[in-house]
């Protein structure tokens, strides 16, 4: 166990690095700045606006900066101002000498300067987080109890019915279901607000359009794995037993047959947490997910890479956790021989 | 196999903390008005913002010297209680109502105001609308006049504001600016708190972040202060209890929403819980526009397509006529746009008082210029001459492929289709649509890397200079490269010009130049697309679309039936749903009035 933790942090380390590599170089080399604007400004105010993010240097310095964790800006406090309230060349014992992501600094935000990077993402990341999390409560009830109706009675009307509904509910862009359920439940029968975060009833009508495409999913993978599951050899033993059928489903069956749902998981809850822009957007909740998007088009470049980099932490993570799991459910499988 | 209930507990109360740190703050009770701000804005600092977004943020929290009236834009005093402009119109000096307070309390003297514009004009405070104040004697070479440190090489006495006492503030200009008052009620104009800044600079030495901003931390002089903010959610401000004209102040709390979603936003207004949104998707424009609470009005915008006059074959004046004739703009006006638009011969939008604008040469003459012919067949056929004596078309050189440049947008999209085809139609010409992501499209626009591209310009003041000054030789906003010295010359004249009819006549004469050489292809002037709840009350449509939140109240019923009643009978005013408090919300001295009013004695003595 230790040893595979060990080296999937190896392996974080350099995913990380090149995550951060590759992003930053993508992102320079995309035309345009973050203080361009439809009107143009004065040459010498630019170059001074740039100069305060270090826009100026070259691109290795900046990125050797943003990086760190040694604090290449001796004019750091040039976003700090003197005592007469102008930005100011500043240096000395109270200017960090760490700085950077390294030491746990994502920078300012170039497009909202009230706001550092790390304030933005603890903003936003608790509202995208309990977003997701509904939303694969949502999926895994509604799939997995999809998918055991459906392998306990394969070919039945109800089996045939609930595959096509899942067939549905993964062709359906989820904007659309949202669509749909505003008309619905906001329009038709005034149940729910329709946009805005706040209260739980803000947060039942994006969660479930969320989770709707990844519960179509895993009540195919349940079906699935649980067809296989019921007819294996320890199955029949259980019910030679004498045990109830209920029993032999809930504690032998589902053990087993949930071992593609489990593995699914952790793909899902980093598609949910990334892909959650387009419902943010539509029901208005200041999520991370509508920064991914929009520090892009600013090219807010301090902001791109924190959620970047956030989001890689994210996937790493889930996916680290979701092998730990299986080995819990599954005794057969072994971290060691990876 | 403990370590199941060891992870089925740490999630469960990883979505606790979640749920706490996701709800946090959003208990608070409604707001007295909520409205779209449709984003997040860039800072609550006025020197260093732009956009309209952020302009109606800073109308809330700061104030200046003058504010506009909500209906004829007029300025109406606010830190100034008068003024005088002296004969020549080159000093301007304002005396400071005493009464005015700080959002902590503090007295707001002249001195403040000093502070404020030397942080504004300095080099190192980077304010994109520095330029504003460079209207001033020495401001432009205090803000641009650098040393290697990036420090202004003059001192700030060089500039010419001054403050002979605590209570006045003087202006020196190096040219009459007939529109200085409208620059005063700008709010890159409107003061900051230095003791609010240096404290913050004090307590937080190094940060990135601008501290002072911080709602527990910001001190404004504005009608409301900062109480609550999450990013891209909203802004919830509060009456300030110091603002020295508070008991007309009506609303106690606003919420400032950023919603950036078209459909959402409509969502929101419909189901009452924004009350004011200020943009509508154009699919939805004819359902709205026979509704009361949707009335578009015109707006100090231009849309236009920018033509590259360096590269050929549209350095030929005739083929850029030519291209500009046959655009359909009625059509364009009637089937794309739909909600109030004009179609523009001008670059110059119409409504601003004193001018005459200057349209481009067409088959047949307007008698309004306000409502220009076009899409006429005589400008076809004019058109198709013009391109042969080019020496394009039928038996001449072939007309190369021409790119229509934009910004994604489905609206732009549809126009540039109905462009390409007119060209393609009447004039052979191979046009064909490029659009580029907005940071890119910008870039492409600055380097002259187009053949034609969409482009648009929002005044910044009332006044046809905004736009005349556009295209003077070398401006950072020409991005045609066009270049003509009499042009110049006009423009540099009508700066000078101390009569307001002759500094209007030389504007004109500009823009008529300009009409004749075509580096931009005029399509048509804006509208305004504010729909808000009829019993928002104090809130006008005007040519700027700028509001300010003093004059805000809540119509009561009584009020409303009354605004009902003198409705045009034009099938444009259907009544809809007025959301709202029905009891309306006045302010303290309003109410005061009414009870006066209906008291019978003081009645009589009101009259």
């Amino acid at each position: 166990m230790l040893r595979f933790l060990i080296r999937r942090f190896i392996w974080f380390v350099i995913t990380v690095f090149t995550v951060m590599l590759v992003s930053f170089t993508l992102m320079r080399s995309v035309r345009g700045g973050p203080f361009d604007g439809e009107r143009a400004i004065d040459p010498a105010i630019k170059a001074n606006i740039e100069a305060r993010y270090h826009l100026d240097w070259p691109i290795w310095r900046q990125f050797a900066h943003y990086v760190g964790p040694f604090n290449l800006d001796e004019r750091r406090a040039l976003f700090v101002t003197d005592d007469a309230g102008f930005h100011v060349v500043r240096t000395g014992p109270d200017v960090d000498a760490f700085g950077g992501v390294l030491a746990g600094d994502f920078g300012p935000s170039f497009k909202y300067k009230d706001f550092s990077v790390n304030d933005i993402l603890a903003q936003s990341l608790p509202i995208s987080i309990l977003l997701g999390l509904m939303a694969l409560m949502f999926a895994l009830a509604l799939g997995v109890s999809a998918g055991i109706a459906s392998a306990l009675r394969p070919g039945s009307l109800l089996d045939v019915s609930l595959r096509l509904a899942a067939t549905a509910g993964i062709a359906l862009p989820n904007f659309v279901i949202a669509s749909f359920l505003i008309i619905l439940f906001v329009f038709m029968i005034p149940l729910l607000p329709v946009a805005g975060w706040g209260s739980i009833r803000h947060m039942l009508l994006p969660s479930f359009c969320l989770g709707l495409v990844y519960a179509a999913y895993i009540a195919r993978l349940t079906r699935t794995g649980m067809l296989e599951v019921l007819s294996h050899d320890y199955i029949r033993t259980a019910h030679a037993k004498g045990l109830a059928p209920r029993t032999v489903v809930m504690r032998h069956a589902l053990k087993g047959g949930l071992l593609p749902v489990v593995s699914y998981l952790g793909p899902a809850t980093a598609g949910i947490l990334t892909g959650s822009l387009v419902i943010e957007r539509i029901f208005f909740i200041p999520g991370t997910g509508s920064h991914f998007i929009n520090s892009a088009l600013n090219r807010d470049y301090t902001l791109a890479m924190g959620v970047t980099i956030l989001y890689t932490v994210l996937v790493y993570a889930l996916n680290t956790i979701v092998d730990i799991a299986y080995t819990l459910l599954d005794p057969r499988i072994s971290l060691e021989d990876e | 196999m403990n370590l199941r209930a060891i992870s089925a507990l740490a999630l469960l109360a990883l979505v606790l903390a979640a749920a706490v740190a996701a709800t946090r703050g959003t208990s608070l009770p409604p707001a007295d008005l909520v409205f779209n701000n449709g984003t997040e804005i860039q800072t609550l600092d006025p020197a260093t913002v732009t956009g309209i977004p952020e302009g109606r943020v800073m109308r809330m929290l700061h104030e200046g010297l003058v504010i506009s009236h909500p209906k004829t834009l007029e300025p109406v005093p606010a830190l100034a209680e008068r003024w005088d402009i002296s004969d020549d119109g080159l000093v301007y000096t304002f005396y400071l109502r005493k009464n005015a307070r700080w959002s902590n309390g503090d007295p707001l003297t002249s001195a403040d105001l000093m502070w404020s514009y030397e942080r504004f004009l300095s080099p190192k405070t980077a304010a994109e609308y520095a330029y504003q104040l460079w209207y001033v004697k020495g401001a432009r070479a205090f803000t641009l006049d650098v040393d290697a440190n990036g420090d202004p090489v003059h001192p700030f006495s060089t500039v010419g504001i001054t403050a002979p006492d605590d209570y006045t503030v003087r202006f020196e200009l190096d040219a009459p600016t007939a529109f200085f008052m409208e620059i005063m009620a700008f709010y890159a104009q409107f003061p900051v708190n230095r003791k609010c800044i240096e404290e913050a600079q004090r307590d937080f030495p190094s940060t990135w972040r601008q501290e002072w901003v911080k709602p527990e931390r910001l001190v404004c002089n504005g009608p409301y202060i900062v109480e609550f903010r999450r990013i891209n959610d909203r802004i919830r401000v509060r009456k300030n209890p110091y603002y020295w004209n508070r008991d007309e102040i009506a609303l106690e709390t606003i919420d400032v929403l950023a919603v950036e979603s078209y459909t959402t936003m409509l969502n929101m207004y419909l189901t009452g819980e924004v009350h004011y949104i200020d943009r509508i998707a154009s699919n939805v424009v004819q359902d709205l526009v026979p509704r009361e609470d949707f009335v578009p009005e015109p707006y100090l915008g231009s849309y236009f397509y920018r033509v590259n006059v360096t590269k050929p074959p549209c350095d030929d004046k005739r083929v850029r006529r030519a291209l500009a004739l046959v655009i359909p703009r009625r059509q364009i006006c009637e089937m794309i746009t739909k909600s109030g638009q004009l179609p523009s011969l001008s670059l110059v939008p119409p409504g601003l008082p004193g001018y005459t604008r200057a349209s481009m040469r067409t088959a047949a003459t307007a008698s309004d210029a306000n409502e220009p012919v076009t899409d006429a067949a005589a400008d076809r056929a004019e058109a198709k001459r013009l391109m042969a004596e080019a020496g394009f078309g039928p038996g001449g050189k072939p007309f190369p492929t021409l790119e229509i440049h934009y910004n994604t947008s489905e609206a732009h999209r549809d126009i540039a289709l109905v462009i390409a085809d007119a060209w393609s139609r009447e004039l052979g010409i191979d046009a064909k649509l490029l659009n580029q992501e907005w940071k890119v499209y910008l870039d492409t626009q600055s380097n002259l890397g187009y053949d034609v591209s969409r482009s648009a310009w929002i005044g910044d003041y009332a006044d046809p200079n905004t736009f005349i000054d556009l295209f003077v030789t070398g401006g950072e906003n020409n991005k045609t490269g066009w270049s003509n010295a009499e042009y110049d010359r006009l423009v540099r004249a009508a700066a000078r010009e101390l009569d307001p009819t002759q500094r209007m006549a030389l504007l004109g004469a500009a823009e008529a130049l300009l009409m004749e050489e075509l580096p931009i292809l005029p399509i048509y002037s804006y509208a305004t697309q504010d729909v808000y709840s009829p019993r928002f009350g104090g809130f006008y449509s005007n040519l700027k679309d700028e509001h300010f939140p003093q004059f805000w109240y809540w119509m009561d019923d009584r009020e409303l039936a009354a605004k009902r009643a003198a409705y045009p009978a034009d099938g444009l005013h259907t009544l809809v749903e007025a959301t709202g408090p029905r009891a309306g919300l006045y302010s303290p001295a309003e109410r005061a009035r009414r009870a006066a009013a209906s008291s019978p004695e003081s009645a009589g003595q009101a009259r």
